[in-house]
């Protein structure tokens, strides 16, 4: 834990973590005895589902839950269907559930090498919706309006996180064959690499042009990302989207390249695994392959009263149990002894100010939590700038009540958006 | 799942930058314990008693409106003692003890807790109280009146007051190195320039007041005499005479200061301090009272809530979709 310095009259420093403090390696961790692949979605009809406990999947296969819909899981194991069905996973979000009994050997399904591996927007649809580090690739194509440009980021979001940094230090030469794939699918008219100074070397294999940033938190956040190389804002109440440019990590582009050489979809994932001292170090696992397994192969117990965080410090999300399952996105985990969890208390803010010297978004941070613990969240959006937040998680670490702001905010964001608010503003 | 073990879940962030009110509220108190000590010195048991009956009254007070309003005790927090003390340090050391402990009842009660406690009042709860105090019973802060008794071995002659009355002429004796090792009669723990200073330096370097506030309240108070001073010498004292006499070093680090009653957002910061410094002298100098700190202070509060609506645009707002 980063403490405030004995002198600070500013804004909190926290740097990134930088790959030359972490070492270079990446663990492989043998896969597991099941895998668990979420996909979010509102709950639909069960009778429809077509798959069903008992099915026999290949190594890359397409798991179409429904016949006619678009969306579908990587299975990344051979193995048994063990169980289907639509639940809240650990992370909070509801949506369909399926594990699979992973059997020893892997056989890869040939659907995808079949179609000739061009890359283009037909074979990306159809077999890479689920690339490492996007919770949906599909979401780039846009065959009407391509995107004005892409950022290939090799920053990670989050302190002590290492993964993106990782792909690309270990997958350096690869990046430039996935940002060649990236151009002929999406038809972006631009990519830009932007990278910390110590990978200027592998992103300039890129082949295309290369920002070097500073490492200060948050800076690497999409939105602020999208600010600082390209001078363009994102609408508060939007997102990428409404600007036509989108962000990428470099460790989707690399696995993207890799794909389309190898003839198979992705399966894995890069992952930091953050100790009880805080140490990072890399690893890379399945997809869908649950924490505990992880934790066993590292030899790092957890106990009760612990915390087990998906993501990094600032910004991850607790999960309550060891059985929750790496997801596409999730690009670490985080271990807490019981005695470094704080508590945070729901007393009044005395207005100290510190939070609107550290918010990156420059919001009233101080007149905005008093509006959120009375609920008033639709004056809070209109008159305090609620949805310009960058969810960085600043405004709780620096707070003198230790009042759990970043917590309001997001409560405040999911009320809006779950009564509609955020439609109508946008419409 | 009846074995599974319990984890600890909430929401991100899982650091804390390990700041705590209570840390601020004690080295708020540290950094005005120089000054405090230099006064206890130099008028003796008086004035320790009137500091010691303050603060431990201030935090009677706070717990008894703790349990009558059956909130959480928050005298742990320092908040208390602080207004206890900084109240203390604004008194002469002759002050009746029933004057600090229904001082200290404004400041706590009427100052703060009948807003909600601690982030909530409007008004410095120590100014509110002086305010009152000096309003009601006038001799009481008068210096030259409440220490007519003591004589300490210089002019003891209340500067501003002289200065006020019978022009600069009257304050020749006055020099800047004795104005800063409080060589002046004076209440108890504002005549200590240097150690106010110090205290006020430390503070604004560890990040517990604003600099921003503390800095435009002196430039404010600093280019306002200097106009005076220079449209007419004979009448107004200088700038440095303004900034080392009366509450004007207690002002700017540790009264304008308040969270709770002064703006976040660095250009009203800015005016909230330049505007008190100005207020400041311009009642010293053309207005009914001798030291016009606690009102001008009083005053800005009061403009606090309109000026902290001047802050910057922030990300993304106003921008249309595409």
């Amino acid at each position: 834990m980063v403490r405030k310095p004995f002198f600070g009259l500013g804004k909190p420093k926290l740097a990134y973590t930088q790959i030359d403090d972490i070492g270079t390696g990446i663990q492989e961790i043998p896969p597991p005895e099941k895998v668990t692949l979420f996909l979010e979605m509102t709950a639909s009809n069960v009778d429809d589902l077509v798959l069903s406990t008992g099915d026999e999947v290949q190594t890359g296969q397409c798991l179409r839950p429904f016949p006619a819909g678009k969306s579908y899981l990587t299975a990344t194991a051979t193995g048994v269907i063990s169980d289907v069905s639509f639940r809240t996973d650990p992370m909070g979000r509801s949506g369909l559930s399926v594990s699979i009994e992973v059997r020893e050997k892997d056989l890869w399904d040939p659907e995808f090498e079949k179609t000739g591996m061009k890359p283009n927007t037909e074979t990306a649809r159809a077999f890479l919706r689920g690339l490492p580090g996007v919770s949906d690739f599909t979401g780039f194509i846009r065959e009407d309006a391509p995107l004005r440009a892409i950022i290939v980021s090799g920053f990670d979001q989050d302190l002590l996180v290492a993964t993106n940094q990782l792909s690309l230090r270990n997958s350096g030469p690869q990046l430039a064959q996935g940002i060649d794939c990236l151009q002929k699918i999406t038809g972006a008219q631009k990519v830009i690499v932007a990278v910390p100074p110590a990978l200027r070397s592998e992103a300039d294999q890129g082949g295309v042009e290369v920002r070097v940033l500073d490492t200060l938190y948050p800076g690497a956040l999409p939105r602020l990302l999208i600010e600082r190389i390209l001078g363009v804002t994102v609408p508060s109440a939007g997102g990428w989207q409404d600007v036509d440019i989108g962000v990428l990590s470099a460790e989707a582009v690399i696995a993207l390249g890799q794909a389309y050489s190898e003839g198979k979809p992705p399966i894995t994932k890069v992952l930091t695994v953050i100790d009880k001292k805080e140490r990072a170090s890399g690893v890379r696992v399945r997809i869908g392959t649950p924490v505990n397994h992880i934790l066993e192969s590292l030899h790092i117990t957890l106990n009760e009263g612990d915390r087990l965080v998906f993501g990094g410090p600032m910004a991850g999300r607790g999960v309550y149990s060891e059985e929750a399952a790496i997801g596409p996105t999730t690009d670490a985990i985080m271990v807490q002894d019981k005695g470094q969890v704080f508590a945070t208390f729901g007393d009044a803010c005395i207005n100290c100010g510190e939070c609107v010297r550290a918010c990156p978004a420059r919001l009233p941070v101080n007149m905005l939590i008093r509006l959120l613990e009375n609920g008033l969240y639709e004056e809070a959006a209109q008159e305090y700038d609620l949805l310009s937040c960058v969810e960085c998680g600043l405004c709780s670490y620096v707070c003198t009540m230790r009042i759990p702001i970043f917590h309001y905010i997001m409560l405040g964001k999911h009320e809006l958006a779950s009564t509609g608010y955020l439609e109508e503003s946008n419409g | 799942m009846d074995n599974q073990k319990l984890f600890i879940s909430s929401h991100a962030p899982y650091w804390h930058n390990g700041s705590r009110l209570s840390v601020k509220n004690y080295h708020m108190m540290i950094a005005a314990l120089p000054a405090v000590v230099m006064g206890i010195c130099q008028y003796g048991a008086p004035a320790l008693g009137v500091v010691a009956l303050s603060v431990s009254v201030a935090i009677i007070w706070e717990l008894l409106m703790n349990v009558v309003m059956k909130r959480p005790v928050s005298i742990g927090d320092g908040s208390a003692a602080l207004i206890g003390l900084l109240f203390a340090m604004l008194l002469p050391a002759s002050t009746p003890w029933w004057t600090v402990v229904l001082g200290t009842f404004l400041a706590i009660v009427v100052g703060k807790q009948i807003y909600g406690g601690i982030g909530c009042n409007p008004l410095n709860p120590v100014l509110v109280a002086v305010a009152i105090i000096f309003l009601s019973w006038k001799g009481l802060l008068d210096i030259d009146e409440a220490l007519v008794n003591y004589d300490l071995g210089f002019f003891m002659v209340c500067p501003l007051a002289a200065v006020k009355h019978f022009g600069t002429s009257a304050v020749g004796d006055f020099t800047v190195g004795g104005l800063l090792m409080g060589q002046y009669p004076g209440a108890i723990g504002t005549t200590f320039g240097l150690g106010l200073v110090v205290g006020g330096i430390y503070l604004m370097l560890r990040g517990m007041i604003r600099w921003e506030i503390s800095i435009s309240f002196l430039v404010g108070v600093f280019v306002t005499a200097l106009i005076f001073n220079l449209a007419d010498a004979e009448k107004y004292a200088g700038p440095l005479f303004h900034l080392l006499t009366g509450y004007t070093l207690m002002g700017a680090f540790f009264l304008a200061t308040e969270d709770s009653s002064s703006p976040v957002n660095f250009i009203p910061m800015l005016i909230y301090g330049a505007c008190a410094g100005f207020l400041t002298v311009l009642i010293r100098n053309i207005g009914a009272f001798v030291d016009g700190t606690v009102f001008a202070i009083l005053m800005m509060n009061v403009a606090n809530p309109l000026l902290d609506k001047i802050r910057p645009k922030a990300l993304g707002k106003g921008i249309d979709h595409a």
